[in-house]
């Protein structure tokens, strides 16, 4: 591997993992609260960061800018997608992160976040150790959809599935703000960081976190 | 370096700038960002050290147990990730180092299992989907590929059930 490459995986890895901490993801409390729907980030940054990424790659495939038109898509194992989501569902809920937020919850301090990245890699190794079996070898290999996207299979516009798609975001933002408000809120950096549920509200209802994280924001400035 | 914990980005504009990143990726690499990959070829390398021979000879392993392991694309973006999140952290005052129980309803022993055994279930199943969140879940999705949908979907409903069992912990 040449430096150049080596500059674009540091570099867009850097990005990434910048971000999702500025979005509250290597806390796994806020990224727990998106399963039990009281926090609705998640589904927020996430649907958000797919519609942007796929209108911009939509654009760049126009014309094959960047040879767009060949950015790779896997093909698609029906069994192997189900069942390793299923997986790392659970792990989630289970251990509060995902492989990528869990070296974000480590960069940001949390040992838990080491742990589940040392589980990963004993999960590799029981995955390499029932490779060969039929049940492994029939789900990673079995049930291949004849399409690799979703417009081609269904024979649609690409636009209209991102369509679709912000249909979903608006969706999921009026039902997540609904639910949200029903709830204690959603966990601010101050609750993350000092490790406390969200909304300490009085008898007004009101949120002292929030007004006391406002107050210190006004006096900083 | 400043105490004040600054507040979080609004998850519109977490959005829509990690929707950027995705796509930057996308432009410089060809392929999306991902996670789970890099945990593969650490395996692979551990493997290499402690029992070269078993994982030499390996259906899964040997495949990969080519080269050095930093050679790899995706470990150098993963190792990028920490580098990033430390450096997110730390500017917005919110490094703490800690095991992170929640709002403490368990202890610090079964709290670490739950993460170890929660990591085991996501190496796993990772390597059964190919990728994770990152990989299959934002980026082939942002293909508008099959099985980033359908592992949205799978991933969001196991998730919410099994969160139900996990009341007493967060």
């Amino acid at each position: 591997m040449d430096y150049g490459i080596a500059g674009t995986a540091l570099a867009t890895g850097l990005l990434f993992g910048f971000v999702l901490e500025q979005a509250g993801f290597g806390s796994p409390c806020k990224l727990t609260a998106q399963f039990r729907l009281t926090d609705w980030s998640v589904f927020k940054v996430m649907f958000t960061a797919i519609i942007v990424a796929a209108i911009g790659i939509l654009l760049l495939q126009l014309n094959n800018t960047f040879g767009a038109q060949g950015f790779f898509v896997a093909e698609t194992y029906l069994w192997g997608t189900v069942l390793g989501a299923v997986l790392i569902g659970a792990g989630f809920a289970i251990g509060g992160y995902c492989p990528g937020t869990s070296v974000v919850g480590f960069g940001s301090g949390r040992i838990d976040g080491l742990i589940f990245m040392l589980g990963m890699v004993i999960g590799v190794w029981a995955f390499a150790g029932v490779y060969d079996s039929d049940f492994i070898q029939a789900a990673v290999n079995g049930m291949q959809v004849s399409a690799r996207t979703v417009p081609e299979l269904l024979g649609v516009s690409p636009w209209l599935v991102v369509v679709a798609m912000l249909l979903v975001l608006a969706g999921g933002f009026f039902a997540g703000r609904a639910l949200e408000q029903r709830s204690q809120g959603v966990y601010s950096a101050e609750d993350i960081t000092e490790g406390r549920d969200p909304g300490n509200h009085d008898e007004l209802g009101r949120d002292l976190g929030r007004e006391a994280s406002a107050a210190r924001r006004t006096d900083d400035d | 370096m400043s105490c004040q914990v600054r507040p979080l980005w609004p998850p519109f504009i977490a959005g829509i700038v990690l929707g950027l990143v995705v796509l930057l990726t996308f432009v410089l690499v060809g392929n999306g960002m991902g996670s789970s990959g890099a945990f593969a070829r650490v395996a692979t390398e551990i493997g290499l050290q402690v029992a070269p021979e078993a994982t030499r000879e390996n259906a899964y392993l040997g495949g990969m147990a080519q080269g050095n392991p930093l050679a790899a694309w995706i470990v150098v973006a993963a190792i990028g990730t920490l580098i990033g999140a430390i450096l997110a952290s730390v500017s917005s005052g919110r490094f703490r180092v800690k095991v992170d129980r929640g709002s403490g309803r368990i202890g610090v022993a079964p709290r670490l299992l739950l993460a170890l055994g929660g990591g085991l279930l996501a190496g796993f199943g990772s390597r059964l989907a190919a990728g994770c969140t990152s990989g299959v879940g934002l980026s082939n999705t942002a293909m508008l590929g099959v099985a980033g949908f359908v592992f949205l979907v799978v991933f969001f409903v196991v998730g919410i059930l099994i969160s139900l069992l996990m009341r007493r912990v967060w």
